[in-house]
């Protein structure tokens, strides 16, 4: 009894997940979250070499500060980003209230602590010995800093795979910086799978929340298959 | 050897990252630069969500009026306490409300001009079939009191849920309850008394889940009855209180600055136009047998009867010895006429 409705959801569900509608969003899901990917890359890769190549004083409490961000909840970060691009906000003359690229932007925040931490981390795991290693065999310090970062490859593509999932799975910034905007064919939608999956369990309108949802953890579980077949290969 | 072996192998896997990386960049561009060449106009409208969750905006008004004037409507739905905040930060164009005294409040701190009325339809009060607290056909007030009095007798369960969230249901909620006597604030102590903090949609289906009695907008209440989603009836759905009128209120271009006026004054002309007002009274009537919203203009141009005395009294603001949908004060380079009437109508 208890289950029919599950089944019955899931079997509708498959039914619906080539409409276009559903493609649409769930591209969208990914395109928002692929650029806060890129962003996020782009300014933590500089920012992780600078702390895990570099010794200075208070290093520790960098770290500490960065994982702390990590626990930061999706919400909080929802709240304060409102705040801050709300046209009356400080950073409001961007227009990125109800956007796609505020959404990724927002995004891009949260995924830096995650991206920084683990390339950090594994540079410093790799640092010790290639270092010391290339050094001795003549290279001068800024070759010897980049076949670092290239023994770190691994690493890298986890961090980058760990901050994409986490983009794409969260629901706080997307709905409260994006607004979840959808009209047909438009230009402005900001409807992405997270949203989309909140508002159709609210509007109990299920099996489309579980189509939305199988897409939403192939992609999760499809990206994590890639991430470690591409570790496998690398070790 | 060996190691030079292993850095090729690292600079192709930077390789085949760096075109997946160009390929999604082009994934995410593409649509975007085939739509760059005709971008539409954008204009950003905080709402209720009692409209927005019946789909009448995304389905009906946005559609429409993209296809008359290429501008595209970004709906966002809050609950009228949260678009009037949404509005007051500058980030809306227009807003759609239901709350008579919040909308007052909002025009008299200069944020909002050119308000009028579109439409209306009734507040009615659902609840479990079988009726517990024995409310069915009364009034209003005495349906609230019946439902506080089984409530305290049943404080381990909620009995009546609120939606506790500054909507226009909301707002009209509390001023039932002090009609009848009852402190919302207090209310919200008691045991039997749950409160949601949620949409109209959401609040529904909890309540149809723990078979307690809510305040719902017809509309969503239908939309979600007659698609199976909740088990209530209408209990109570008599009393003039229980209309529910909604206006379009525009943002005060001179109080906020970059917001595009001329397109909102479309929109507001738009849903009190001939064309607005059938799409409105046609909405749902094929997929519920019945509309969902009633069109206010027809009402206001006939001047009489119940509806349009009430429509009066619950959604027109008084201003000298008329009602009107806008006092003068905040009208703003109006292009339209506003309707007034001389208070006579509704005091005497």
């Amino acid at each position: 009894m208890a289950w029919d409705y599950i089944l019955q959801g899931f079997s509708e569900a498959l039914g619906l997940i080539t409409e276009p509608y559903v493609v649409e969003i769930a591209l969208r899901s990914i395109k928002v979250s692929g650029i806060a990917t890129i962003m996020a890359v782009a300014w933590s890769l500089p920012l992780s070499m600078l702390i895990g190549l570099k010794n200075f004083r208070g290093k520790w409490l960098v770290k500490t500060f960065v994982n702390g961000l990590m626990g930061v909840p999706t919400v909080i970060w929802g709240l304060i980003l409102y705040l801050f691009l709300v046209p009356k906000g400080p950073l409001g003359g961007l227009g990125l209230l109800y956007t796609e690229m505020g959404i990724s932007f927002g995004q891009a925040l949260l995924i830096t602590p995650i991206i920084i931490s683990i390339v950090v981390n594994s540079l410093e795991t790799i640092e010790e010995e290639i270092r010391e290693l290339a050094l001795t065999l003549g290279a001068d310090e800024i070759r010897a800093s980049l076949q670092v970062v290239f023994e770190s490859a691994g690493g890298i593509i986890l961090a980058v795979i760990a901050g994409f999932n986490r983009a794409i799975a969260e629901l706080g910034i997307a709905l409260m910086i994006g607004g979840n905007i959808y009209v047909r064919g438009g230009y402005y939608n900001t409807r992405v799978l997270t949203t989309a999956i909140q508002m159709y369990t609210v509007r109990a309108e299920m099996s489309i929340a579980i189509a939305l949802g199988i897409i939403l953890m192939g992609i999760v579980l499809g990206v994590n298959l890639l991430s470690n077949l591409i570790r496998k290969w690398l070790s | 050897m060996r190691g030079e072996h292993v850095m090729n192998k690292k600079v192709a896997v930077f390789a085949v990252l760096l075109i997946i990386g160009v390929t999604f960049g082009c994934i995410g561009s593409s649509p975007q630069e085939t739509d760059t060449s005709e971008k539409p106009k954008v204009l950003t409208i905080s709402t209720t969500t009692s409209l927005y969750d019946t789909g009448i905006l995304e389905n009906i008004v946005a559609p429409a009026f993209k296809e008359k004037y290429n501008i595209e409507l970004r709906f966002i739905p809050k609950g009228t306490g949260g678009a009037i905040m949404d509005a007051k930060n500058g980030a809306s164009d227009a807003i759609l409300v239901h709350a008579l005294s919040k909308e007052q409040a909002f025009m008299e701190e200069g944020y909002g001009v050119n308000r009028k009325v579109f439409a209306y339809n009734f507040f009615v009060i659902v609840g479990p079939k079988d009726d517990p607290a024995g409310i069915r056909g009364l009034s209003v007030t005495e349906a609230l009191k019946k439902i506080a009095e089984y409530g305290k007798a049943h404080p381990d369960q909620p009995v009546w849920v609120s939606r506790d969230d500054g909507s226009g249901t909301n707002t009209k909620e509390i001023a039932l309850w002090k009609a009848a006597g009852f402190d919302f604030e207090e209310l919200k102590n008691e045991k039997w008394f749950g409160t949601t903090g949620s949409g109209m949609g959401n609040t529904l289906l909890y309540t149809s889940e723990r078979k307690a009695y809510t305040l719902s907008d017809i509309g969503t209440y239908l939309k979600y009855q007659k698609e199976g989603k909740i088990d209530l009836d209408v209990l109570v759905d008599k009393g003039e209180q229980l209309i529910n009128v909604y206006a379009i209120i525009i943002i005060n271009p001179e109080k906020i600055e970059s917001k595009d006026f001329d397109g909102a004054m479309l929109l507001a002309k738009w849903l009190t136009s001939e064309e607005g007002q059938k799409a409105i009274a046609e909405y749902g009537k094929k997929e519920f047998g019945r509309a969902l919203f009633y069109p206010a203009i027809p009402v206001l141009e006939k001047k009489e009867g119940n509806v349009f005395k009430w429509m009066l009294k619950y959604g027109f603001m008084k201003d000298g010895d008329s009602y009107t949908e806008c006092p003068s004060k905040f009208r703003h380079n109006a292009a339209y006429d506003f309707f007034e009437f001389p208070a006579t109508v509704v005091e005497g």
